[in-house]
C-alpha cells in the first residue's frame, strides 16, 4: 500500500506546484527559480536521518557528502534568494539607499 | 510508529505548509521577501526536528553541515548579481548530487531492496547525476570557463541514444536483483554524469534560461525521488514543487521564443543555423552621436528601456538607473520592457534593474507593453538583439520567424545601442537596425549611457 499512498501525495503536490508557481510574475522568476532550489535541498533531512551512528565507512562518507552539499544547497538558496528580494522596492521606496 | 517519529512526521507537514504559503508569497513582490523567509523557516524546523531521530552520528552531521553552510553563505554573499545564472546552475548541481549521494548510501546499507524501491533508488540516483554534471556544464558555459556556444559533433545524437540505452539495460538488471549487482549501480552513477554532460554541451548561450529551468526541475526531481527511496512525505512534496516550478518556468522559456523543448534540447541552434537573410536585408543604417541621442531623449515623454544580455555584460544597469531618474526628472515618462528570454536566465534583467534600485513597477512585461507600443516616443535597446527583430514577425524565412519579440519598431524613434554591426546569437541580421526610424548609437553599453548622463547633467 505504501507506494500508492507516496505517489498520492507526489501527485496531488504537482498539482498543487503548477497551481502556485503559474501565479508568480515574471519579474521574480530569478528569486523563484533560487528559492525553489533551496527548497529542493530538503534532501538534506533525508541526508541527516541516513547518518546513522553504526553506519560502514561508505555510507558515512556518502552521507557527510550529501549533508555538506545539501546544506549548501539550503543554506545559500535561501541567503541568496532574501538577497534579491531586499532590492525589489517599490517606486516611493526607491532610492532610498 | 513511536511517539518521537510521529511528532517528528508531525512537524514535517507544517514545514510543507510553511514551504507552500512561501510560494504562495511569492505571486507579488511586496510579500515576496516575507514568503521567502517562511520557507526557511519551514526549512529549519524540519532540519531541527530531524536532528531528533535516535542513533544518528552527530559527529560527522556536524562536519558535513558546517562545511556546507560556510561555502553556502560565502557564496550568497559574494555573487554579483550578473552572475546569478551561474550560482543557481551551481546550486542546482548540488541538489542534485545530494540526492544521488543519499540514494547511493541508502543502497550500500540496505542492498535487500523490493521492485518499487530498486526503480525510485535507481531514478534518485540517476536523475540526480545527470542534473550534477549537466549543471556543471551550464556553469561553466555561463561562467565563460569553457566555450558558451553550442558544441555539437557528428554521431551526437547516436551516442546519447547509446548512453541512455546503456542505462536502461543496467536499469533492469539492477531492479531484477538489487542485492547482488553494486558494479551495475556504479555503472549507472557513471552514465548519469555521463549523460548530463553530453545532454548540455549541445545547447549554446543563449538557449540558457531554459536549460537552467529544466536542471532546477529535475534537481526537484531527483529530491522526489529519494524522498520515495526514504519514505519521506516532505522529500516528496518538497520535491513536486520544485519539479513543478521547473517545468513551468521551462515552458514559459520555450514559449517565448516559439521553439519546442526538443528543438531546444537537441537541435544544436546557434552551432548549425546559418546567417540566413544576411544580404537580402539592406538599407542604411543612420549612426547617431551621444549629442544626437541626448536630443531625441530631451524631448520624449515616453521611454522605455529593452535590456539584454548586453546590458549584463557591460555591467550598465547603475547608469542605465541614473539615466532613468535624470529623464524623469525632465518630464518623461521611463517603463523597461522585459522579454521572457533576456539575458540568461528566467528574470534575469529584472534583478539586475532591482539591484540599480530601478522600483519593480517600472518593470513591465512583453505583453503589456506591446499594445502600447505606438504611443511610446522612443525605445532604448540596450544589449538586446533577437527579441527586438521584426523578422521574427514578418520574415516567414527567419530562423527567428514566430518568436514574440518587443515591438520596438513601431515606437516613433529606437535607439540601438551595440559594440558593432555584428550579427546576435542566432547569427541572424537584425532587420530593425534599418527601419527608417532606428538610430544606432555605436559603442560600448556603459560608456555610451554615461555618456548621456553626462549631456543631461552638463545642461
Amino acid at each position: 500500500m505504501e507506494p500508492v499512498f507516496l505517489t498520492f501525495v507526489f501527485v496531488l503536490a504537482i498539482f498543487l506546484g503548477f497551481e502556485l508557481i503559474s501565479k508568480v510574475p515574471s519579474t521574480l522568476h530569478t528569486p523563484l527559480m533560487s528559492g525553489s532550489n533551496a527548497i529542493s535541498g530538503i534532501t538534506l533531512i533525508g541526508s541527516l536521518a541516513s547518518l546513522k551512528a553504526d553506519n560502514v565507512t561508505v555510507a558515512v562518507i556518502l552521507g557527510t557528502l550529501a549533508v555538506a552539499f545539501a546544506t549548501i544547497n539550503v543554506v545559500g538558496g535561501y541567503a541568496v534568494t532574501n538577497r534579491m528580494l531586499e532590492m525589489f522596492k517599490k517606486k516611493d521606496q526607491g532610492g532610498a539607499k | 510508529m513511536n511517539t518521537a517519529t510521529l511528532l517528528i512526521n508531525f512537524v514535517y507537514v507544517i514545514a510543507a505548509g510553511l514551504f507552500i504559503f512561501g510560494l504562495k508569497m511569492l505571486s507579488s513582490p511586496a510579500t515576496a521577501r516575507r514568503g521567502n523567509l517562511l520557507s526557511a523557516l519551514g526549512m529549519f524546523l524540519a532540519i531541527v526536528v530531524t536532528l531528533f531521530y535516535a542513533g544518528l552520528d552527530y559527529k560527522w552531521i556536524t562536519v558535513g553541515v558546517v562545511i556546507g553552510t560556510v561555502i553556502g553563505l560565502v557564496a550568497a554573499y559574494k555573487v554579483q548579481m550578473t552572475s546569478m545564472p551561474e550560482m543557481v546552475a551551481l546550486f542546482n548541481g548540488f541538489g542534485g548530487i545530494a540526492s544521488m549521494l543519499l540514494a547511493w548510501s541508502e543502497y550500500h546499507q540496505h542492498p535487500e531492496l523490493s521492485v518499487f524501491i530498486a526503480v525510485v533508488t535507481l531514478l534518485s540516483a540517476f536523475i540526480g547525476g545527470v542534473t550534477f554534471s549537466g549543471s556543471m556544464v551550464a556553469f561553466s558555459k555561463l561562467a565563460e570557463m569553457m566555450p558558451s556556444k553550442a558544441i555539437v559533433f557528428k554521431g551526437q545524437h547516436i551516442v546519447n541514444g547509446a548512453i541512455l540505452l546503456a542505462a536502461l539495460v543496467s536499469g533492469v538488471i539492477f531492479t531484477l536483483n538489487p542485492a547482488n549487482t553494486y558494479a551495475i549501480f556504479l555503472v549507472i552513477v557513471v552514465v548519469a554524469l555521463l549523460f548530463g554532460v553530453t545532454s548540455v554541451i549541445p545547447i549554446g548561450g543563449a538557449d540558457m534560461p531554459v536549460v537552467i529551468s529544466l536542471l532546477n526541475s529535475y534537481s526537484g526531481i531527483a529530491a522526489c525521488a529519494a524522498g520515495f527511496v526514504i519514505t519521506n512525505n516532505i522529500l516528496i512534496v518538497a520535491g513536486a514543487l520544485v519539479g513543478a516550478s521547473g517545468i513551468i518556468l521551462t515552458n514559459i522559456m520555450c514559449k517565448a521564443m516559439n521553439r519546442s523543448l526538443a528543438n531546444v534540447l537537441f537541435s544544436g541552434f546557434g552551432a548549425t543555423t546559418q546567417a540566413v537573410g544576411s544580404g537580402e536585408q539592406q538599407g542604411e543604417v543612420k549612426p547617431a552621436t551621444a549629442e544626437d541621442v541626448y536630443y531625441i531623449l530631451e524631448a520624449a515623454d515616453s521611454v522605455a528601456f529593452v535590456p539584454g544580455y548586453g546590458l549584463a555584460v557591460a555591467q550598465a544597469q547603475h547608469v542605465v538607473q541614473e539615466l532613468g531618474e535624470l529623464l524623469e526628472k525632465n518630464g518623461t515618462e521611463v517603463s523597461y520592457a522585459i522579454h521572457p528570454v533576456a539575458g540568461r536566465m528566467p528574470g534575469h534583467m529584472n534583478v539586475l534593474l532591482a539591484e540599480a534600485n530601478v522600483p519593480y513597477d517600472q518593470l513591465v512585461e512583453m505583453d503589456d507593453i506591446n499594445p502600447r507600443m505606438d504611443s511610446i516616443d522612443v525605445c532604448v535597446v540596450i544589449g538586446a538583439n533577437d527579441v527586438v527583430n521584426p523578422a521574427a514577425l514578418n520574415d516567414e524565412s527567419s530562423p527567428i520567424y514566430g518568436m514574440p519579440i518587443i515591438e520596438t519598431h513601431r515606437a516613433k524613434t529606437v535607439i540601438v545601442l551595440k559594440r558593432s554591426m555584428n550579427p546576435g546569437f542566432a547569427g541572424i541580421q537584425n532587420a530593425l537596425f534599418f527601419y527608417p526610424n532606428t538610430r544606432m548609437y555605436f559603442g560600448d553599453a556603459k560608456a555610451s549611457i554615461q555618456a548621456l548622463v553626462a549631456e543631461f547633467k552638463s545642461d
